[in-house]
Order: structure tokens, then C-alpha cells, then sequence
């Protein structure tokens, strides 16, 4: 991909806008998203740009934000949410899960809710506490929703497009560690993203284990298998993107190539979404794995405070580990 | 039985079951509750229990212009929603004692607040229920059998909302005042608002009882509507039951009043008198099409019956209560203002029962042919799109019923 070299941030951004330019409908709401441009300026000029009828500060309160999209995309907006923090997503939950995610089946298809709910996540910033968490898992075992993750700028640009114009509700995390990362978009060019937003990505091609990783870690998975590639490994590198529905065709090609599976994610691992995609892999490659699936994420603590950060998450050492474990095999 | 009779009964209900210290605050309790009987200056009445027109006062003038306007014609509609909306109720409540429904919950007692509303509200307005509206359901043209599906369990509910501009009931309590207050901003940034055209403008009326004001997303929806001017009544029916709990286990001070403090009016309604409900709803919905912001009314009233066909209201009121609003019913005070006022004869009420009972039969012929939905449809409308799991799972689930059709033909 070439074009313009952004961060992950502007991308974002230059994705919002992009969706707004097209379609006046879509509406950009949350705490702080207006003049400030959200707390990690995401939505940076888009008020000065739109109005505030089309980036909406709203008052400070997450199941109001999320109650009113709803009613707003029920008469015909395409709302796109920021919450301010994963961890402050919760008083929103029930309007999430109860709503959200049963509207258009419960009305038997009369009802859409075109709507993105943009969720910053995970840890790595040194943040206090509620301000790391990874919480896709309750998001992913939810029917009804949507469930997808960006790693690098241009899927950021790209994804949150796709995401808008999903007739379905779309919960989209965002890697606050990866915000100011910055890669090729594919920004100046007209045509289309190379992937759909339910498709995985072969990162990195390999031959001798597959690492299945999403949002933050992908960046760490890399370098995981860059530094194995120096010990002569070969490893497979592949980033989900869609957590809900899982794009089960792409994992299950690379693990019946590789035979070997890890799985890396900051959430913690009980679980997790390492759980759910181990169990497929048991269900449809058992005869072509040499070893068991392995999983590196979070300890099944909540949270730690930010000093033992480094050691709650998955590093590329602890990775390595797991490939050396699987491979032992 | 005399209001002042009520009153005392209802305060002395209060103290037994809340018994407040000296040092809670400044208000006891019993006084608070005072504000929750007839004789509460600040509730708008029209007409008393036996059917007379009140004078005009202080506290219903904004509103009396309202009811003067209304004709013959207006009072025999609400007559007759009040009677058959009633009966479908009823009906409801048999269907689900007969084992042809899993569940009912009987709006018996609150047909005035419901129908007063309904009736309030304008075509392109959009209303926003909770589970026990099947009175605004029916002034705004849903058909009766629609909201059955639910209680039978073949559907959430199923009906297009934008049918009749009434949304899907919602169970968990509070919710749909936010969807409410987010559709109210919808209209405003649209320009369906203030715009002087009575076919244009347009309103929003979000339904909740009293237990649901204790909700985050209640008090939410007052902070959102307030400060984005949206135009939305928040309509409380103050039935005085939260199933077993009473209003003093929700709230110290009385909903309407604390409207105020989110910035906007609150209304007290007597909302077992279909003019006040009526007359209070028009005006509330006229200020928000025009751009004069929401306005919160509580109706005063009383759930006659059960919570749902589930409950049991001996464990946790008197009887005595019950008999006390019998006296207060709102078909009987609107039948006795109307023939007082001469709007109806005999005749015309014979007609509505008439009328009722085809209703009903009609409602229960529909229930019991109600079709159990199609297997595979469980797997239906999950999604808009294309979505792998749902598609795999539903093919599984086709196989497996296909395996137990090959046993079938093979025995
Ligand atoms: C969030 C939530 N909590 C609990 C319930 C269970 N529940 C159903 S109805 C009800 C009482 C509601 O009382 P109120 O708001 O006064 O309305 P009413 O039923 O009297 O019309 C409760 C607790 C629910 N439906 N939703």
C-alpha cells in the first residue's frame, strides 16, 4: 500500500472525515469530542469543519451517549460513539448488549441500527486504573453486535469507513498504545481497501507456527517473528481484525499449513477470545496440529497498576516462550 | 369514601412501611406524600370521581382552554378507547389465565393516562413505550393483536415501528427513554421542529411508571433532553406500585418536581381523569413541536390488578387500597360526565360494549391462530448482513432436523 505515511490517530481521523463528507447523516457524539477533538484527538477538527450538529459534545454520561444514538439512528443517522476510555464503557453496557445488539432482530428486520461505537483500548500507556482494559470478549459473546479491531493507519482509515457503513452495529477498538504509530494508508487513492472489514490479514507468511493476534499485539507479534526468523523460524503472522465473526476460512488455511497455533492477546486469558478460537481450531484441524494451541494474554488478575504493566502483558519474549513451548512438541 | 379519607389512608400506608428518623432531612415523608392525593393543589383535574366538571383554578386554567375546545365527537373517541382498550386488556389477562399466553401485564386502571396521551399525540409523532402500554398502542392504530406475539413467545415483538410511529415494548426498565430523547434529537436536527406547520412538527412521548424514575437511563434521558432543547414529554405513570414496592421505596420527592431540577416543567396529572390526562399532554407535546424543550408529566393513578399475571398483590397491599380507587375509575367519571353534559345517550354506550365484545373475540381468535414461527427463522434477521456463524450454525441446525426426518420415513 502506498499514499500518504500517517498514525494510526490520523488515519482515524482522516477516516471520519472522509465518512462524513459522503454522507451527511453520520454523526460523530461523545464527551469532549468537539473543540478538544476527544481525548486523543481522534475527532480533532471535524467540529470546526461539520458543526456541532455533526460532532456533538454530550453531557458525561456513557448509557445516555449510547440510549441516544440509538434513537437517533432509529430515525435515520448513522451515529458513530466515542467512549472516552475501555474502562468507562460499562455504564453503557446494558444499552449495548440489551439494545444494540437486539434491535434489528427483534423487530424482525424492520429495524437497523447503523451504528459504530468506538472504543479506545487496552494498555501500555502507563494510565491509572480503568483506563487499560480490554474488554472485547463481553463485546464478541454478544449476538447481534459486531466486533472488529485496527492495528496500523490504514486500517484505521479504511476499517472505520467500512465500519459506518455497516448496517450493523459495529463495536470498533481502537490500540491506544499503537495511536501514534504510523504507516502507509492508501489514503490519496481512490480505490478501494484491499480487505473487507470481516477479513483477517496474513501479516507475515511462515511456515513453522501461526501467531493469531489483534490491535496491540499485532505490532509485538511481528517482532516476535522477526526475532525468531534470526533463530531460523519461520513463523506466520496473522492479524484477526474481525473478532465477531471470526474470519474462521483464514486461521484455519494458516494453522493447517504451520500446525502449530499461539494465540496472543492483552485480554486476560479465561475466557478470552484465545479461548473461543483455540476451541475451533481443536474442532476443525485436530489431525494437522503437532501441538497443542497455546494462548499468551493478560494474567487473570484485573488490571495491575501501571509499574507492573510490562509484566501483565504479553511481551515478545513471553511470545517467544509460547512458540518455543509449542514447538518442543 | 371522601378524598380526605384516601389521603389519610394513603399516608398512613407511607409511615408503616417507611419509618423516617429525625435526622434524615427536613421534610418527613408523610408530609411529602401529601402532594399524592386529590386534594394536592398543584394536580390537574378536570372532572371528580362522580363525573362532574371542576371549576376552573388555578392549577388547571393553562389547560382549561384545551378541554373547552373539545366537542362531543372528542369525548365519545376517548369514551370509547377507554372502554375497549379496557376490554383488550381483559381479554389479555383471560388469554393468559387460559394457557394461551405466558405472560400479560394489565394496564387495568390506567386506561385514562394512556388514552389521554395517545390521544395527544399527532401522526408524525413517535411514541416510545415501556411493556404495559397497550392504551397508547391502540390510540395510535397498532393493532391489538400485534402486541400479543411477545406474550405468546413467538416474537420480541415484531411489528414495524414505523408503521404507526410506536416503538417495540422494551423490557428493561428505563431504556427506551434514552431511544425517546435520541429520536426527539433526530427531529430537531432534522427541522421537524418550530417550523409553524402542524403537519411537520413533530414530537416525541417516552413512557415509563414509577419504579423506572429511579433509573440511570431515566435521569439520563432528562439530562440529555434538557440540554439538546429535544423535543420529548417524558410521560410517568405513577401507578404507586413498582410491583411490591411503593413510591416511597423510589423516591422522596415526588417525580414531577424534580423535573425542575433537570430544567424543564413538571406536570402533576390526575391521571385517572381522561380530560386532564388529555388536555396536560397536548399542551406539553404542542410546547416541544414548537421548540419550547420537554416537559415531564406524572399521572397520578392507580394498577388496579396484579404487576404482571405473575404476581400477587395480596402479599404486599390491602384490599381497602384497591377498593378506594375503584370509586376513582375513569370510564365510570368520563360515562358521568358525558351524560351529565348530554355527549352521549344509552344508546351510544350500549354500542361501544357491543363493540368491545367483537373486539375481544376478534383478539382472541387471532391468539389462539397464531402460528408458532417456522423453525429455521430462529436464525433470521440476526444480522443485515452476511454473517458466517449464523449461516453455519442455521445449515447444522438444518441438518439435524433433516437426520430426524430420514429416521421418520425410514420407520
Ligand atoms: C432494569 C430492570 N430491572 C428489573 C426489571 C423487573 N421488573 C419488571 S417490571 C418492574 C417494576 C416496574 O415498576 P414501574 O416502573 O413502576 O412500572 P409499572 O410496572 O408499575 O408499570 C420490575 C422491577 C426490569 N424489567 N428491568
Amino acid at each position: 500500500m502506498s499514499g500518504t505515511r500517517l498514525s494510526l490517530a490520523k488515519g482515524l481521523n482522516a477516516g471520519l472525515r472522509r465518512a462524513m463528507d459522503k454522507d451527511p447523516k453520520v454523526v460523530l457524539m461523545g464527551q469532549d469530542v468537539g473543540k478538544l477533538g476527544g481525548v486523543f484527538r481522534i475527532t480533532e477538527g471535524l467540529q470546526k469543519d461539520f458543526g456541532d450538529h455533526r460532532v456533538m459534545d454530550t453531557p458525561l454520561a456513557e448509557s445516555g451517549i449510547v440510549g441516544s444514538a440509538i434513537g437517533l439512528a432509529l430515525r435515520g443517522y448513522r451515529p458513530v460513539v466515542e467512549i472516552q476510555f475501555d474502562g468507562f464503557v460499562y455504564p453503557a453496557f446494558d444499552q449495548i448488549v440489551s439494545q444494540v445488539a437486539k434491535m434489528h432482530a427483534r423487530s424482525l428486520g424492520h429495524l437497523k441500527l447503523p451504528m459504530v461505537i468506538r472504543i479506545p483500548c487496552g494498555g501500555g500507556i502507563g494510565a491509572v486504573e480503568h483506563h487499560s482494559e480490554s474488554n472485547e470478549a463481553y463485546f464478541a459473546h454478544t449476538a447481534g453486535l459486531r466486533v472488529v479491531t485496527c492495528s496500523n493507519a490504514a486500517d484505521g482509515y479504511w476499517m472505520i469507513q467500512q465500519a459506518i457503513e455497516s448496517d450493523d452495529p459495529v463495536i470498533f477498538f481502537e490500540p491506544k498504545r499503537r495511536y501514534h504509530e504510523r504507516g502507509e494508508t492508501g489514503i490519496d487513492e481512490e480505490g478501494a481497501p484491499e480487505l473487507g472489514l470481516y477479513d483477517a490479514r496474513v501479516v507475515r507468511e511462515g511456515t513453522d507456527a501461526t501467531l493469531l493476534c489483534y490491535g496491540p499485539m499485532v505490532k509485538t507479534c511481528r517482532q516476535a517473528a522477526e526475532a525468531a526468523a534470526e533463530e531460523g523460524r519461520n513463523l506466520e503472522v496473522i492479524d484477526l481484525r474481525t473478532l465477531s465473526p471470526l474470519d474462521l476460512p483464514t486461521i484455519m488455511e494458516s494453522v493447517k499449513k504451520t500446525r502449530r497455533a499461539v494465540i496472543v492477546h492483552e485480554a486476560q486469558t479465561f475466557v478470552g477470545l484465545g479461548a473461543e478460537i483455540a476451541a475451533r481450531i481443536q474442532e476443525e484441524c485436530f489431525y494437522h496440529l503437532e501441538a497443542p494451541v497455546l494462548r499468551v494474554g493478560g494474567y487473570n488478575i484485573p488490571y495491575p497498576p501501571s509499574r507492573f504493566e510490562e509484566e501483565f502483558l504479553p511481551t515478545l519474549d513471553r511470545v517467544l516462550d509460547a512458540v518455543d513451548r509449542s514447538l518442543a512438541h | 369514601m371522601s378524598d380526605n379519607e384516601v389521603a389519610g389512608h394513603a399516608r398512613s400506608r407511607m409511615e408503616g412501611a417507611f419509618q423516617p428518623s429525625p435526622e434524615m432531612g427536613p421534610t418527613p415523608p408523610s408530609q411529602i406524600y401529601g402532594h399524592f392525593s386529590d386534594e394536592n393543589p398543584e394536580m390537574v383535574q378536570f372532572v371528580d370521581a362522580d363525573g362532574n366538571r371542576l371549576e376552573t383554578n388555578e392549577t388547571n386554567a393553562p389547560y382549561a382552554k384545551i378541554v373547552e375546545e373539545m366537542t362531543s365527537e372528542d369525548a365519545r373517541i376517548i369514551y370509547r378507547d377507554l372502554v375497549l382498550v379496557r376490554r383488550i386488556d381483559a381479554e389479555g389477562f383471560a388469554l393468559q389465565r387460559q394457557g394461551e399466553l405466558g405472560l400479560w401485564p394489565s394496564l387495568f386502571g390506567q386506561e385514562a393516562a394512556q388514552v389521554g396521551a395517545g390521544r395527544a399525540l399527532r401522526e408524525q409523532d413517535y411514541a416510545f413505550p415501556g411493556y404495559r402500554e397497550h392504551g397508547v398502542a391502540w390510540c395510535r392504530g397498532v393493532p391489538p393483536e400485534n402486541l400479543l406475539g411477545m406474550f405468546r413467545g413467538v416474537n420480541h415483538g415484531g411489528w414495524d415501528s414505523n408503521e404507526n410511529n410506536f416503538h417495540l415494548y422494551t423490557i428493561v426498565i428505563g431504556n427506551q427513554m434514552l431511544h425517546a430523547t435520541g429520536y426527539a434529537m433526530g427531529i430537531a436536527a432534522d427541522g421537524d421542529m418550530g417550523t409553524g406547520d402542524p403537519d411537520r412538527d413533530a414530537a416525541v412521548m417516552a413512557f415509563t411508571g414509577d419504579g423506572g424514575t429511579s433509573q440511570g437511563d431515566f435521569n439520563e434521558a432528562l439530562v440529555f433532553a434538557a440540554v439538546a432543547n429535544a423535543p420529548c414529554v417524558f410521560f410517568v405513570q405513577n401507578n404507586q406500585w413498582a410491583i411490591s414496592e411503593p413510591n416511597e421505596k423510589q423516591f422522596i420527592i415526588p417525580p414531577y418536581q424534580r423535573a425542575r431540577g433537570f430544567g424543564f416543567p413538571g406536570v402533576l396529572v390526575d391521571g385517572n381523569d381522561p380530560l386532564a390526562t388529555y388536555a396536560v399532554a397536548k399542551d406539553a407535546l404542542d410546547k416541544a413541536r414548537s421548540g419550547q424543550g420537554p416537559t415531564l408529566i406524572e399521572a397520578y393513578t392507580y394498577r388496579m390488578g396484579a404487576h404482571t399475571t405473575s404476581d400477587d398483590p395480596s402479599k404486599y397491599r390491602s384490599s381497602a387500597e384497591v377498593e378506594i380507587w375503584k370509586e376513582k375509575d375513569p370510564i365510570k367519571r368520563m360515562r358521568g360526565f358525558m351524560t351529565e353534559r348530554g355527549h352521549a345517550d344509552e344508546e351510544f354506550f350500549d354500542a361501544i360494549d357491543a363493540e368491545a365484545d367483537e373486539i375481544a373475540a376478534r383478539v382472541r381468535k387471532a391468539c389462539q391462530e397464531m402460528p408458532d414461527p417456522e423453525l429455521p427463522t430462529m436464525f433470521d434477521q440476526q444480522y443485515t448482513e452476511h454473517h458466517p456463524l449464523v449461516e453455519a450454525e442455521r445449515e447444522e441446525f438444518l441438518a439435524y432436523h433433516a437426520g430426524f426426518a430420514e429416521e421418520g420415513d425410514q420407520a
